[in-house]
């Protein structure tokens, strides 16, 4: 039992920082109709830029400017790219954002080599023990971190002015335009959201028990796609449902693998990605999801 | 009409071409003109280019893949030919849609906020809110309810309260009366009737030329991308080429010509 709550809780800090990088990746597909297949490497790009920074600048300047120079690049992205492609098929936004992210990955291994660049967090790697069951501090601290961001921006997308103005273009570009929204700006701020959540989950991703900055952060990163697509690609209820339940899955596969060894080793990086295809088989929009968008 | 207070023009159009993808015509050399305070309808068939016109004005052509070929759209002193659609929101020209539009998933009182998006002056905002309430008291009572579960004429009726809180000076109509009975049909037309007496111009476009020519003091009507009639409203009623075109007519009964609709009370709205 101890071993179960011990793995729900791991699950969920783990699955709360996948929201995160979910939900930047649902706005941007509200916000732009793009599914941006950039957030891994910007995500990276966080990483490193904190990882680099850190023993100059200092631990907390470092965060910010690790969070900054994230929410630029996605904001170059959008503005340079993204924004001039408008009305492409949907298919060839894709695929162009995958380019933009393979070579902005291929730089980042490049100058990350072959190290595992360290963050020294200042939270330590010691595990905290609640009731029993043990949770790192750097997992803790990650759920209370986002938990705050997830709740401020399901805060601001439901009542504030850019919420309104992404939910009414992200239903009907066209009629938004006539009440005078500014579609491009919605879609840049997206971005800018998007890169900010996914700079945050970075700095916790590299943390205990991960050992720090390497190109393997990247595919960790990847695990929230499946999130996004499970929950409903444009639904943020969907992102942060879709996030939990990939955290959770992938916590229990890994800590019952002994159990589950008849599936092979590392039974725990896979499942994420069989959840989603078992509940897209059951359910093709994902969760929450509207059929007519996901059909695209 | 009497309540036009001045001689000047809001809107001019002249000479316009636009095509759509490079090669389709569908408005070729329309001139006309919107004077201050008036109600100016633009009947036409489908294929006529009355919505091309509107897109034009309000600036969403290039949604569509359209582009001005020649001429221009002025509003008063201003330009507005290839501006975007933001720019002419914020300038006074806005526009409700064709087939209404409104955001269903948002809340009537989200879809009335998403209207004001272009208005920054938050006093403006506020009494744009009230008027809006004044008109359609049933937006107030619904505030919290998803614009989806509105019944249609509701809808038609948030889709022009949604484009009020932009405080437009001049409001282009897009086929309000599409797809509603024809009893909520003549409540628009005194909507139109009432909103035009604030003091905010009108261009009204219509296949219902009944209900347009009810409410408009000018009219033109638009047949295969250029202007073949125009005039005063009530005169333009009483042509034959109107009347069996437009009006269902046979061209011979001119005591059946359409007035005015009487003015009931908006008060209906609250039903």
């Amino acid at each position: 039992m101890t071993q179960f709550l011990s793995l729900l809780l791991n699950g969920i800090s783990l699955g709360a920082i996948y929201a995160l990088i979910a939900l930047g990746f649902v706005i941007i597909f509200k916000a732009s109709e793009v599914v941006s297949f950039t957030h891994g490497s910007l995500l990276l790009l966080g990483a490193y830029t904190i990882a680099r920074l850190s023993d100059s600048l200092g631990f907390l300047p470092a965060v910010l400017v690790g969070v900054l120079v994230t929410a630029v690049a996605a904001i170059l992205v959008e503005r340079f790219i993204i924004n001039r492609l408008r009305g492409a098929p949907v298919i060839s936004l894709a695929i162009v954002t995958i380019g933009v992210d393979i070579i902005l990955l291929t730089e980042l291994i490049r100058q990350i080599g072959p190290d595992i660049l360290n963050v020294p967090h200042p939270w330590g790697g010691d595990s905290v023990r609640i009731g029993g069951v043990g949770i790192s501090e750097n997992r803790l601290i990650a759920m209370g971190v986002a938990g705050v961001l997830i709740i401020a921006f399901f805060v601001a997308f439901k009542y504030s002015s850019w919420g309104v103005a992404m939910r009414a273009s992200a239903e009907d570009g066209e009629a938004a335009a006539l009440m005078g929204i500014r579609q491009g700006r919605v879609s840049a701020l997206a971005w800018v959201v998007a890169g900010v959540l996914a700079a945050v989950a970075a700095l916790f991703l590299v943390g205990a028990p991960t050992p720090g900055v390497s190109a393997a952060a990247y595919t960790v990163a990847l695990r929230a796609f499946p999130a996004a697509i499970l929950g409903g690609l444009d639904s943020t209820g969907g992102a942060l449902v879709g996030g939990l339940l990939i955290g959770i899955t992938e916590a229990m596969a890994a800590g019952y693998q002994d159990q589950l060894s008849f599936l092979g080793r590392g039974f725990g990086e896979v499942a994420p990605y069989v959840v989603m295809i078992i509940v897209l088989l059951v359910r093709p929009s994902g969760l929450f999801g509207t059929k007519e968008l996901t059909r695209v | 009409m009497l309540h036009i207070t001045s001689g000047r023009t809001v809107l001019t159009v002249d000479s316009l071409q636009v095509t759509y993808g490079g090669a389709v015509e569908a408005v070729r050399g329309v001139s006309m003109e919107v004077p201050d305070g008036a109600v100016v309808a633009v009947l036409g068939s489908n294929g006529a280019g009355k919505s091309t016109l509107l897109r034009t004005i309000s600036g969403t052509l290039r949604l569509h893949k359209g582009r001005v070929d020649a001429g221009s759209v002025r509003f008063g002193d201003l330009d507005l030919t290839r501006r975007d659609a933001g720019q002419i929101v914020r300038a006074g020209v806005v526009q409700v849609p064709e087939g209404r539009r409104i955001f269903g998933r948002l809340t009537v009182e989200e879809n009335l906020r998403a209207g004001g998006m272009g208005n920054r002056d938050r006093g403006a905002k506020a009494k744009a809110v009230a008027r809006v309430h004044d008109l359609f008291p049933v937006l107030r009572e619904r505030a919290a309810q998803r614009a989806g579960l509105l019944s249609g004429g509701e809808q038609q009726m948030l889709a022009i309260g949604r484009a009020l809180m932009a405080s437009p000076r001049l409001l282009l109509l897009d086929e309000p009366s599409l797809g509603l009975a024809p009893r909520v049909i003549g409540q628009i037309g005194e909507v139109v009737a009432e909103i035009n007496r604030q003091g905010t111009a009108v261009l009204l476009v219509e296949q219902n030329a009944t209900m347009a020519l009810g409410v408009a003091d000018r009219a033109y009507v638009l047949d295969v991308g250029k202007v073949s009639l125009s005039g005063d409203a009530r005169e333009l009623a009483q042509t034959d080429e109107v009347q069996r075109l437009y009006l269902g007519h046979t061209g011979d009964a001119p005591e059946q010509r359409t007035d005015r609709a009487p003015l009931r009370s908006l008060s209906r709205w609250t039903a």
